[in-house]
């Protein structure tokens, strides 16, 4: 289990996060959601120790700063939002960067398997600078994955953390890396990511945790946590929570703040 | 999903090797430098205004006819430790080149371009004219030079990242106008230097700024060798670092390398490589830059293979130079940094034509 009590994280002078609770299990894909601002990448930060927080952040009872940089790269990676290459390194290189974190050798047969999983199959010859976003992010989507591969070893899960993995993709693609995700957790793997489309997450989050003002606003299963109310606050723009009768799915209409 | 015409993992060559994987080109590559290098060294022995050559010693082995003293000077004193300086500065030139490169996540960043090969002047002119006055400098006897040009390296080394890189990105333009910045200021302490020096320093100084491998001695290498090939053998483990820290440094840190311990060793070992080389051989320029550029080309930029190909293709491009730098106006001598120049000055004027629309300004 990842768990953060009272993470604050102050940015130059701004106080970014304060007082921030957060839970993510095992088995479970954990969305962090909130408008422009609201400290979702921050809190990421935090908890991938990208930045300085105060409080305590421990993964599987063991404190997260206490780890050794190879130790915690064996068991969690990290997807950022967006990569830029210093070199030109081709599609194949890249995704094998995600296995110089692991110490067994003879893992090269993940990297067609992962480009695969992530629909890149085809494109280990070519060079990452060449590709479009969508496409580089999935490729470092499959770099993080091979870094992480079973999503269980030796009892104890692996971790993804997400910032935005579904941000530059187009909606085929969205649906999947969310299956994947979903899939990586239902494994027994904890995933937590940052997400930005709040249709995706009601369809695909286990548990939801919505950031307003550098708080977690309300953290729990999306019906409790993205409700009209809660929705306008935080986004500052009326919102309501609709459900299409025959499935139950929770969906978003931005179109009702229109309507009296 | 996009569907490429290539099947999706093998490509038909003798070997198999996956699309996309380039670590048998790379390793053919290293079997193909260490010939060439073999053969480079070889001539360069071979090469000279005295008649000197391979062919009289191995005659001379397989005969009762002796070696001439004088052919024995040529090759043992003259040539054989010109060799050895040339392969240890040629390699510790281009692999301080490509280290800087990878912790500046930039192709542009040289040691000579950007400052350091400057503060390592100065240290080396500190040492020259200071000598056994600066506080150790008896102790250390021949390796003071070596070492005040290690420091004054080191020194502009941190100063120039400091500077140019923050939250982890390295600015490009920041980095090129801190180095002149910087290779000005060192240019200034230096001439006040020489204006303090006294005539046998000031010949001292004038051969040693020439930038040539000229007056090569066993004593210049072996005050020279232990910082190069410590910097040498530091260079392979930073090989997977380098690697990763081309996706940024948070996500170097992701994948368990720890950054900043790493970095230090970086600075260090581009210290160590271009503050030695600087010490015995003055400013020799555009290896570090053009050497790592073109295996990048050639096999890709993963640093497990760049570092080693890089130092045997940066030997065996000086000891090269330096061969037409000894005979092309025989029996005088070309500052071997003018064939360096005349060479890499274009190449380096190609590698930014090339990159023009890369480079984030």
């Amino acid at each position: 289990m990842l768990e953060a009590r009272d993470i604050g994280v102050v940015l130059g002078t701004r106080a970014v996060l304060a007082g921030v609770a957060f839970q993510a299990l095992p088995g479970q894909l954990t969305a962090i959601v909130g408008p422009n601002g609201s400290g979702k990448t921050t809190l990421l930060r935090a908890l991938t120790l990208d930045v300085a927080y105060s409080g305590q952040i421990t993964l599987d009872g063991e404190d997260l700063r206490q780890l050794k940089p190879w130790v915690l790269a064996a068991r969690r990676a990290v997807l950022p939002q967006a990569t830029r290459l210093a070199f030109p390194f081709t599609v194949y290189e890249v995704v094998s960067l995600g296995l110089s974190a692991g110490i067994d050798a003879g893992r090269d047969h993940l990297i067609p398997e992962a480009l695969a999983a992530v629909g890149m199959a085809g494109f280990a010859g070519r060079f990452f600078q060449e590709l479009s976003g969508g496409e580089q992010q999935r490729v470092q989507l499959a770099r993080v994955l091979v870094q992480v591969w079973e999503p269980v070893v030796e009892g104890r899960p692996s971790w993804l953390f997400l910032d935005e993995p579904v941000a530059s993709l187009d909606i085929g693609h969205q649906l999947e890396v969310m299956q994947l995700a979903r899939s990586y957790a239902e494994a027994g793997g904890g995933v937590v990511a940052v997400m930005h489309d709040l249709n995706l997450t009601a369809m695909f989050a286990d548990s939801v945790a919505m950031l307003h003002d550098g708080k977690i606003m309300h953290q729990g299963v999306h019906q409790e946590v993205l409700t009209d109310d809660a929705l306008s606050l935080a986004y500052g723009c009326r919102l309501r929570v609709n459900t299409v009768p025959p499935t139950g799915g929770t969906y978003v209409l931005p179109h009702s703040a229109a309507a009296p | 999903m996009a569907v490429s015409t290539e099947p999706a993992t093998e490509r038909p060559t003798e070997t198999h090797a996956i699309a996309g994987d380039r670590r048998h080109r790379a390793a053919r590559t290293t079997w193909g430098l260490i010939m060439l290098l073999a053969l480079v060294s070889v001539a360069g022995l071979n090469v000279g205004a005295a008649g000197a050559s391979i062919g009289d010693v191995i005659a001379a082995v397989f005969s009762d006819k002796e070696l001439s003293l004088t052919d024995r000077v040529v090759l043992l004193d003259i040539r054989l430790p010109r060799l050895a300086l040339g392969l240890l500065v040629g390699a510790s030139l281009a692999v301080s080149g490509a280290v800087m490169q990878g912790l500046f996540r930039n192709p542009l960043a040289d040691p000579g371009l950007v400052g350091v090969s400057a503060g390592a002047g100065l240290g080396a002119i500190v040492a020259i004219v200071l000598g056994t006055a600066l506080p150790l400098g008896q102790a250390l006897g021949h390796y003071v030079v070596p070492v005040a040009a290690f420091l004054g390296g080191w020194i502009s080394t941190l100063v120039l990242y400091r500077i140019s890189t923050r939250n982890g990105r390295t600015s490009v333009a920041v980095m090129l106008l801190a180095g002149i910045a910087l290779g000005a200021l060192a240019g200034a302490l230096s001439g006040i230097l020489v204006y303090m020096a006294n005539d046998a320093q000031l010949r001292d100084l004038t051969f040693w700024g020439l930038g040539s491998l000229a007056g090569a001695t066993w004593a210049k290498v072996g005050a020279a060798a232990p910082l190069i090939l410590l910097a040498l053998a530091a260079a392979p483990f930073l090989a997977r670092s380098l690697n990763a820290l081309a996706l940024g440094e948070a996500s170097a840190a992701h994948l368990g390398i720890p950054v900043q311990r790493m970095k230090s060793i970086a600075i260090m070992t581009v210290a160590g490589a271009t503050g030695a080389a600087v010490a015995v051989s003055g400013g020799i320029g555009f290896i570090g830059i053009v050497v790592p550029h073109l295996l990048r080309i050639a096999v890709g930029p993963d640093h497990r293979y760049l570092l080693l190909n890089a130092a045997l293709l940066g030997a065996a491009l000086l000891v090269g130079a330096d061969m037409i730098s000894r005979s092309i106006i025989a029996p005088a001598e070309l500052p071997i940094g003018i064939v360096t120049a005349t060479i890499g000055g274009p190449f380096f004027l190609w590698i930014l034509l090339r990159n023009r629309g890369l480079l984030d300004m």
